[in-house]
This record gives C-alpha cells, sequence and structure tokens, in this order.
C-alpha cells in the first residue's frame, strides 16, 4: 500500500499544471489583490471588512473543488476505461485500494492548497486567523466531503474519461461561480449568493467561521446531507470496469 | 495431478451463452493452447478460471483452489496477461515493475526480471512512450513479478510485427523452461503448432478438439499430386485406408487422404511400375487441422 500511495502521488506531481492551480493559485490570488493598496482597506461594500479578508473565504472553495471535481473523477474514469483497475484486479492488490490512493492524495493537496492560503492570508496580509478554528474545521471537512462525494459520483457515472472531465468542468464553474471565485460576492446577485452559501463547498459555512459569527448547524448539516448522499450513490453505481 | 482442472464449464451472459460446456486439465509444467475463432468463448473461459467471472455452471480448480472461493489465495500463485488492460500513461517502466512486485507476499527481483526481458534501455521510460512489443514485454513481466505457479497469457502476440512475434516465443518458452505452467489463449495457429504442448480447440462454445498439435494435424487431410509415367485404375489408390479421395485432371493426379499418404501411395506405385513424376506434397498446418474442425476460418 505504501508503494501504491508513493507512485500514485508521483504521477499525480507528474502533471504538475493542475497541481499547481489546486495548491497554490488560491494564494497566488489572494497575493496579486493583496498587493493592490486600495484593497488593503476597510470598505463599506466589503461588510466593514478588508478585501483580502471578505474574499479569502471564497478562494478556499478552488483547491477543493479543483481536486474533488476535476483531477478525482478524471484521474478514476481514466483508470477504469483503460483497463488498469481491471488489470490490477488480477493480483493480490484490491483495485479500491488504487480510489483510497488516489483519495489521501487529492485530499493532501486540497488541504496544502487551503493551508497555504491560510498562512498567506494571515501572515502576510494580516487577516485575522479564523476566529472560530473548530468551526472552520468542520466547514472545511464537511465542504470537502461534499465536494468529493460528488466527485465520486461523476466517477461512478461517466462512461469515459472525457464525459468524466466535461461533467467535472461544469460543475466545477458553477462552484466556483457561487462561491465568488469569478466575481465577488458584493456584484452577484443576492439569490445567487444566498443559494452559493450552501453549494458545496459551502462557502457560507467559511466565511461565517472565519469572520463572522461561526457556521450555522443547518449549513453544516447540509454539507453533510450531500456528502451522505452522494457516497451513497457512488458506492451503489461505481463499476470498476 | 493436474494444475488446472475445467469440468463441464458454462457461462451465459444476457442474450447469448458464451460458454456451453467446456473441460479440459492443464498439467504441471506444460504450455497449454487455447485455441478458437475470434468470439469462441476463448475470453470467457480463461477469465472464469481467473476467478474474474464467475461460471454458470460446471466446476474449476486452478491448482486445488475455488477461483471465486478463493480469490485472494489464488492471486498470489497466478500470473494473469489481460488481452487489454493497460498502466497510466505516465508510469515509467521500472516503477510499475517494483508497484506490482509490491503487491506480492514473495516476489521476483524487479530489476533483474526488467534486465530478463529487455527493458533495461527502457527503465526510465514512460509506459506512454513504449511500442506494442515493449508494453507486451512490460505486461508479461507484470505477470511473473509475484513469481506465478501458473500464467495465463491472452492474446500476448496480436497486434505484434513478426519479429516481436517471434521473441515473445521465445520469451514464453524461457517462462515454461523456468517451471511456471503456461496458459496460452490464441487465435495464430502458427504459434500454437510452435509454443503448444496440448491444445483445447473452442468452438461456439464447445471443446472440439483436445490434443497436442501433431496429432491435430495428424488428423488433417493432406493432398498429394503428381503426373503417373502410364495409366492406372483408380482402385489401385482408394482401396488404400490411408486414401480418403482420388481427383484427375489433364494428366495429372490428386489424391487427398491421411496419416502416412506419401509412402503408401508412392510404394503402391512403384510395385505396379508406375513412375510418379513432379511429385507434391501439401502437408497439412495446424491452420488445416483447424478449419477443418471448427468449419470456419480463423
Amino acid at each position: 500500500m505504501t508503494t501504491l500511495v508513493r507512485t500514485e502521488t508521483r504521477l499525480f506531481l507528474r502533471d504538475p499544471a493542475p497541481v499547481l492551480v489546486a495548491v497554490l493559485l488560491p494564494a497566488a490570488i489572494l497575493a496579486a489583490l493583496g498587493a493592490v493598496p486600495a484593497l488593503r482597506e476597510p470598505a463599506a461594500v466589503f461588510g466593514g471588512l478588508r478585501f483580502t479578508e471578505y474574499f479569502a473565504p471564497s478562494l478556499l472553495a478552488i483547491a477543493i473543488a479543483a481536486t474533488g471535481l476535476q483531477m478525482l473523477p478524471t484521474t478514476l474514469a481514466t483508470y477504469r476505461e483503460r483497463g488498469i483497475l481491471r488489470r490490477l484486479s488480477t493480483t493480490p492488490m484490491r483495485p479500491s485500494a488504487v480510489l483510497s490512493a488516489q483519495l489521501s492524495i487529492n485530499l493532501a493537496a486540497a488541504t496544502a492548497g487551503t493551508v497555504i492560503m491560510l498562512a498567506v492570508a494571515v501572515g502576510v496580509f494580516g487577516v485575522p486567523a479564523p476566529r472560530h478554528p473548530l468551526g472552520f474545521l468542520a466547514a472545511f471537512v464537511l465542504g470537502t466531503a461534499a465536494i468529493y462525494g460528488v466527485g465520486l459520483v461523476i466517477a461512478a457515472v461517466a462512461p469515459r474519461a472525457r464525459t468524466a472531465t466535461a461533467i467535472g468542468s461544469v460543475l466545477l464553474i458553477v462552484s466556483q461561480l457561487f462561491a465568488g471565485v469569478y466575481l465577488p460576492k458584493f456584484l452577484l446577485p443576492d439569490v445567487v449568493v444566498r443559494i452559493g452559501e450552501d453549494v458545496p463547498p459551502g462557502v457560507g459555512a467559511f466565511q461565517a467561521a472565519w469572520t463572522g459569527a461561526g457556521p450555522s448547524p443547518v449549513q453544516l448539516v447540509v454539507m453533510a446531507a450531500i456528502a451522505l448522499v452522494s457516497t451513497t450513490l457512488a458506492a451503489r453505481f461505481f463499476r470498476w470496469e | 495431478m493436474p494444475v488446472i482442472e475445467v469440468d463441464r464449464l458454462q457461462k451465459r451472459y444476457r442474450h447469448h451463452t458464451a460458454v456451453h460446456d467446456v473441460s479440459f486439465a492443464v498439467e504441471e509444467g506444460e504450455i497449454f493452447g487455447v485455441l478458437g475463432p475470434n468470439g469462441a468463448g476463448k475470453t470467457t473461459t480463461v477469465e472464469c478460471i481467473e476467478g474474474l467471472r464467475s461460471p454458470d455452471g460446471g466446476r474449476i480448480s486452478v491448482l486445488g483452489l475455488d477461483p471465486r472461493r478463493d480469490r485472494a489465495a489464488l492471486r498470489d500463485v497466478l500470473g494473469i496477461q489481460l488481452q487489454s488492460g493497460e498502466l497510466p500513461e505516465r508510469l515509467r517502466v521500472a516503477e510499475a515493475v517494483h508497484l506490482y512486485a509490491s503487491f506480492y507476499p514473495d516476489p521476483a527481483d524487479p530489476d533483474e526480471l526488467i534486465d530478463r526481458w529487455g527493458l533495461t534501455g527502457k527503465r526510465d521510460a514512460a509506459f506512454g512512450k513504449l511500442s506494442g512489443g515493449q508494453k507486451q514485454r512490460l505486461s508479461i513481466v507484470l505477470a511473473l513479478v509475484g513469481r506465478p505457479r501458473v500464467a495465463i497469457l491472452d492474446e500476448l502476440t496480436t497486434g505484434l510485427d513478426p519479429q516481436a512475434r517471434r521473441d515473445t516465443w521465445s520469451a514464453i518458452e524461457q517462462i515454461r523452461d523456468a517451471g511456471v505452467t503456461v496458459v496460452l489463449v490464441t487465435h495464430f495457429m502458427e504459434e500454437a503448432q510452435r509454443l503448444c504442448d496440448r491444445v483445447a480447440v473452442i468452438d461456439a462454445g464447445r471443446v472440439v478438439a483436445l490434443d497436442t498439435p501433431s496429432a491435430l494435424v495428424a488428423g488433417a487431410d493432406c493432398t498429394l499430386r503428381f503426373r503417373p509415367s502410364v495409366d492406372f485404375p483408380d482402385a489401385l489408390l482408394t482401396d488404400l485406408a490411408e486414401v480418403t479421395a482420388l481427383r484427375r485432371t489433364g494428366g495429372r493426379v490428386e489424391v487427398i487422404g491421411r496419416g502416412d499418404l506419401l509412402t503408401s501411395v508412392t510404394s503402391t506405385l512403384a510395385r505396379h511400375r508406375v513412375v510418379a513424376a513432379e511429385l507434391h506434397l501439401d502437408q497439412p498446418t495446424l491452420d488445416d487441422a483447424f478449419v477443418s474442425l471448427t468449419g470456419g476460418t480463423s
């Protein structure tokens, strides 16, 4: 199993572009915006926050969704389409071990992207650390579980790797739009912002845990429910060959 | 005791029966061929042996194990090369072999295998950059890295150029010489004739012949053509046990028969002072035997 995880990690890093997007892009965007002096001043339109503080929770969605909706399902669907899982089933190693390895590696990348973003926000731009660390952790874990559950459903139902990539890309765009990554939330219609709070990975809960009064139980329960339903569906429909 | 026993195997898919009734036994240390036209049920049969599919009827035993019930134990002793089955594009040769070695309790030395199969120069090449022959060799290495007692190789040389095919053949003999029992699925007669100790010919889900390649060939018709120096009555040759038919075209005679046709015909002619000029014998190949057994094309 260690050789499998090590080998899969090497393969993961051998295709650097998507890894860089997932791990470094959130911090890079924050750094670029933070370099603009005006965006470091508190403003009423951002609820009295500085833009960096206001925007940072949205950026958290990038690492989680890029790994969970794009990299994970594409890799798994490719492995199935090309008979890689089937070949594995001829050995003592179970194909499900590849699934576990891929989940762990993508989770590690998403976590790294989140930690780096937090470090840049707090360490470089003086954004206060999350006010509710436990709530923040809960929001991250459940939001990630919801996104990865959806990613596994894509991997389960997509007949071909290209279909998985296509579905993943559409859902990635949707999740990023609702998270306020493309347009900061003050530019989005209220209804989009409202829905967006509960679209995985649940930027509403990130925001509340970081700068607000802590994530509401409803927000967390919604993410947990999405995670549970999607994982159940994926387990029901996943095919190894 | 046979290494593999297949007894009245049956496998149905939704709309058709792929395997009606297949029985055979593979002895330790032999190269056993499973032959048949495309769609005959060869791959389904070996997939049942490998435990990748559940049979609908019959019994299979591999080294005393039931492929479905003892699947985990079977994986340690069975090396499987699938008809299709790739690796990640960017995975390198040495990484793949080391990875697969890590799955087994007592693997062979990966570097030694890579060397023996002529892949040392490609150790650091990505799977996606390998040629067809190199991919096949890697595929064999992966099937052997767990030190299997039985190796099942499915359509190993399909898509290879003639040189790569010949290289692969000598490689398979190497595997057998190392003490591994080999089951070879193929539709190349030349391959079976060259390599296999015994073959099972499967057609439309049934075993239609089970013998050594030379015995199968001996059972097929051969044709003898010659120009007789003087005329002779047909019965002179058609009365011979080896002869099944005789045709005349112009001044030439064509005799069709089995077994030692040449000796029998020429000695009879000589006794009757008939000289056979322009004598030509068409020896049957396994191909001919196969066509007459399956009544179709290979």
